[in-house]
């Protein structure tokens, strides 16, 4: 495929490889962060763990939004989606989340008509076709996905289509990312920074990284020559002694980010004065709900939810998974009452989540190593 | 630097996760969710943890072997009914024709049940029939008897087929997955994704166009090719339907006990389906395929079977994509184009119901 195979060229894949290796410091083992699900994907596709040193480690960040979604949202979907008459849409990978009893896809089974969907148009063009039926997308994402969920509801909204209506789930990564960088035992040496989020927010937004916490930042295309490049980039401000925001992915990332989506998203959003996320409790002013001027497609306006927390279990330790402090294997849960088919912390919902790699392939990766 | 408390825990809990992981699995759903039926871990959970335990058999396979009869049953529910390269009707003769021929079964004769909704448009009917008594022919199997059912309007969507198929162990075909054997090549017939891609393609759900047709054929030509080539050195056949390459490759490796290495660069995928998975975020890898078959071949006999795999007509693009190794043992590895490794597990959801 012409613009996608030139990214994924083996041969520049081993010279970066080679040119990471001149930019260590013996001795010294590096924890960088890929704060973005989406690159923790392309690492796993493309195997690019196997193309690092030893002594530089990929820590998989909070960055995947259907792992963030708390139990009780979930539980709250699926209370909307039993609605009589009500047709439930969301992306696929949502669907087998779990909430506090049931995913959605159980609740789909039970008889409620869940319909997966690409695009949150896809869920407005569901509701025009069905004018008779309420029509409820369940958005989720960061910075992402919000403005196709902002456009649509001003589609929406243009359009005077009364029977669509929005559970708003979108989340902001500035906050969790400072939440991580608050914590006193710390143990990450840099940030992969989340490519897709910047084309809306520009890279701007992540400058209190370096500034006020001396790490760098290096905002990251998804392909796997993208993925080195940042690592390589990484390292080098480390050895040289500098500390920035750099943008690997110019030819997607504007400095200032997408001014129109931003426009959108302040329109239809406003921040929630607090959100909960799975694994990291709850974070101040990290998500989003609809504006007064879209209340009316607020789902959780619309419908009865139940709105109850479901707090993670005490033992989970997703937490410090994802701060590096622990690896999976010392959380006292895993591998125990936490298994990828009966989850229970963020790191074991996602098959990218740290604890699921480590479950499925752990005893492979550390063959590996000992080879 | 690990200590030594630490490396001793860490190896008890990975001894944890392989004592849950060798269990039979347990079949404790609360209800049938349509996981079950894609062919990934749901659908070994029933089967393994259901169906085999209920009739007393260590191991369920898509055709029983009685001394030198093989016989299948097999079901569709393909929506929509048509698609490019195929229809059900078509699905339901190649279906169970290749499940006769994955044993080493030549296919003699099926039979076929029908199961439609109260209001089907005969002409719709008409065409499946047709559509199955010219697959049948092309195939060389005779369809010997069958039976009608009607449901009311909603009970079925528009028609379902169920077969029985019947066929005769060649005497040339030893095969089975405890002969597979580390050094073994594996070799697919032709380029994969082809049937997933047409049927959600087919569904308009995405408007993407593309020229793609359906794989849908009967295998008993290349399996054929492949006995008079190399005899018993051919170990073991599946047809890549429901999950595709991945799910085949999983479950054998599960079930010799070997480790798969399969290399992604030499994995047949045409521009086409390349694309459309590009775009929708799946690995051609586990998209359905419904005439292709993966073969584990004697590593000294590798060169032949492929020769004699690209003989036969439609399956000329077959190409060497992996080997089978000792360890570790069960799983399945991808050498990465870009050079790197990853595991290749068992599909979890259901990228796509309905497919055949």
């Amino acid at each position: 495929m012409k613009f996608v195979d030139e990214f994924r060229n083996a041969q520049l894949g081993q010279a970066l490889s080679g040119e990471i290796l001149t930019e260590l410091e013996p001795g010294r083992h590096y924890k960088v962060m890929e704060v973005c699900g989406g690159h923790t994907h392309s690492i796993y596709k493309y195997g690019i763990d196997d193309l690092l040193p030893e002594n530089v480690e990929l820590v998989h960040g909070p960055g995947c939004p259907v792992c963030v979604i708390p139990m009780g949202r979930v539980d709250d979907g699926i209370a909307v989606a039993r609605n009589e008459g009500v047709i439930f849409t969301c992306f696929g990978d949502m669907l087998r989340v779990p909430g506090s009893e049931n995913t959605l896809l159980d609740a789909k089974a039970q008889g409620a008509d869940i319909r997966m969907v690409y695009s949150p148009l896809d869920a407005l063009r569901i509701a025009r076709e069905n004018p008779d039926r309420e029509v409820v997308f369940f958005a989720i994402g960061f910075e992402t996905t919000a403005p196709s969920t902002a456009l649509t509801l001003r589609r929406a909204k243009a359009e005077g289509i009364s029977n669509f209506s929005c559970v708003c789930n979108h989340v902001t990564i500035v906050p969790p990312l400072r939440a991580l960088l608050e914590s006193p035992d710390l143990r990450l040496d840099g940030f992969i920074g989340p490519g897709h989020v910047c084309t809306v927010v520009g890279a701007r937004p992540f400058e209190f990284i370096p500034l006020d916490y001396g790490r760098p930042v290096v905002i990251s295309g998804f392909e796997p020559l993208d993925i080195l490049q940042s690592i390589l980039m990484i390292l080098r401000q480390l050895s040289n002694g500098r500390c920035e925001v750099e943008n690997q992915y110019t030819r997607v990332v504007p400095h200032e980010g997408n001014l129109r989506a931003l426009e959108v998203m302040a329109e239809v959003f406003e921040l929630r004065p607090h959100f909960e996320w799975r694994g990291l409790g709850f974070i101040s002013q990290s998500a989003l709900r609809l504006s007064d001027a879209y209340r009316d497609f607020d789902a959780e306006e619309r419908f009865q939810v139940p709105g109850v927390r479901v707090a993670d279990p005490k033992a989970c330790q997703c937490g410090e998974v994802l701060k590096g402090v622990i690896k999976p294997w010392e959380c006292k849960v895993f591998g125990t009452a936490c298994t990828p088919e009966h989850a229970i912390g963020t790191c074991m919902v996602s098959p990218e989540g740290a604890c699921a790699a480590y479950y499925n392939f752990g005893r492979y990766a550390r063959e590996k190593e000992a080879v | 630097m690990a200590s030594a408390a630490s490396t001793d825990r860490e190896e008890r809990v990975l001894q944890i996760i392989e004592t849950a992981r060798a269990k039979r699995p347990r079949f404790r759903d609360e209800q049938i969710t349509l996981a079950h039926g894609a062919g990934g871990k749901a659908t070994q959970t029933l089967i393994e943890g259901l169906l085999a335990p209920a009739f007393g058999i260590a191991e369920l396979a898509d055709a029983g072997v009685m001394e030198n009869v093989a016989i299948t049953s097999d079901s569709f529910v393909v929506k929509p009914l048509r698609f490019p390269g195929g229809s059900i009707g078509e699905l339901a003769v190649n279906g169970t024709v290749n499940d006769l021929a994955m044993a080493g079964a030549r296919p003699g004769a099926m039979t076929l049940a029908m199961i439609l909704e109260e209001g089907l448009d005969a002409d719709i009917l008409r065409q499946e029939v047709d559509a199955v008594a010219r697959a049948a022919a092309a195939a060389g199997v005779a369809v010997v008897g069958g039976d009608t059912k009607v449901v009311e309007r909603g009970a079925a969507d528009q028609m379902y087929l169920s077969s029985t198929g019947i066929g005769f162990i060649d005497p040339r075909a030893m095969l089975a997955p405890h002969k597979i054997r580390p050094g073994d090549q594996v070799l697919v017939s032709g380029p994969i994704g082809e049937h997933g891609t047409a049927i959600m393609l087919a569904r308009n759900q995405f408007d993407l166009d593309a020229e793609i047709e359906s794989d849908t054929c009967s295998l008993w030509p290349a399996v054929d090719a492949l006995l008079e080539a190399v005899g018993a050195e051919l170990h073991c056949l599946r047809d890549a339907t429901r999950g595709g390459v991945a799910s085949v490759l999983n479950e054998l490796a599960r079930a010799a006990g070997v480790a798969v290495v399969a290399r992604e660069a030499d994995v047949p995928v045409s521009p086409v389906v390349a694309a459309a998975a590009e775009l929708l975020g799946i690995d051609p890898l586990y998209i359905a395929n419904e005439g292709r078959l993966v073969a584990f071949v004697a590593p000294q006999t590798a060169d032949r079977a492929l020769e004699a795999l690209r003989g036969v007509a439609g399956c000329e693009q077959a190409a060497s994509i992996g080997e089978v190794r000792g360890d570790p043992p069960g799983m399945v590895l991808v050498q990465t184009s870009f050079g790197g490794r990853r595991v290749m597990d068992q599909l979890v959801g259901d990228p796509l119901p309905r497919i055949c």
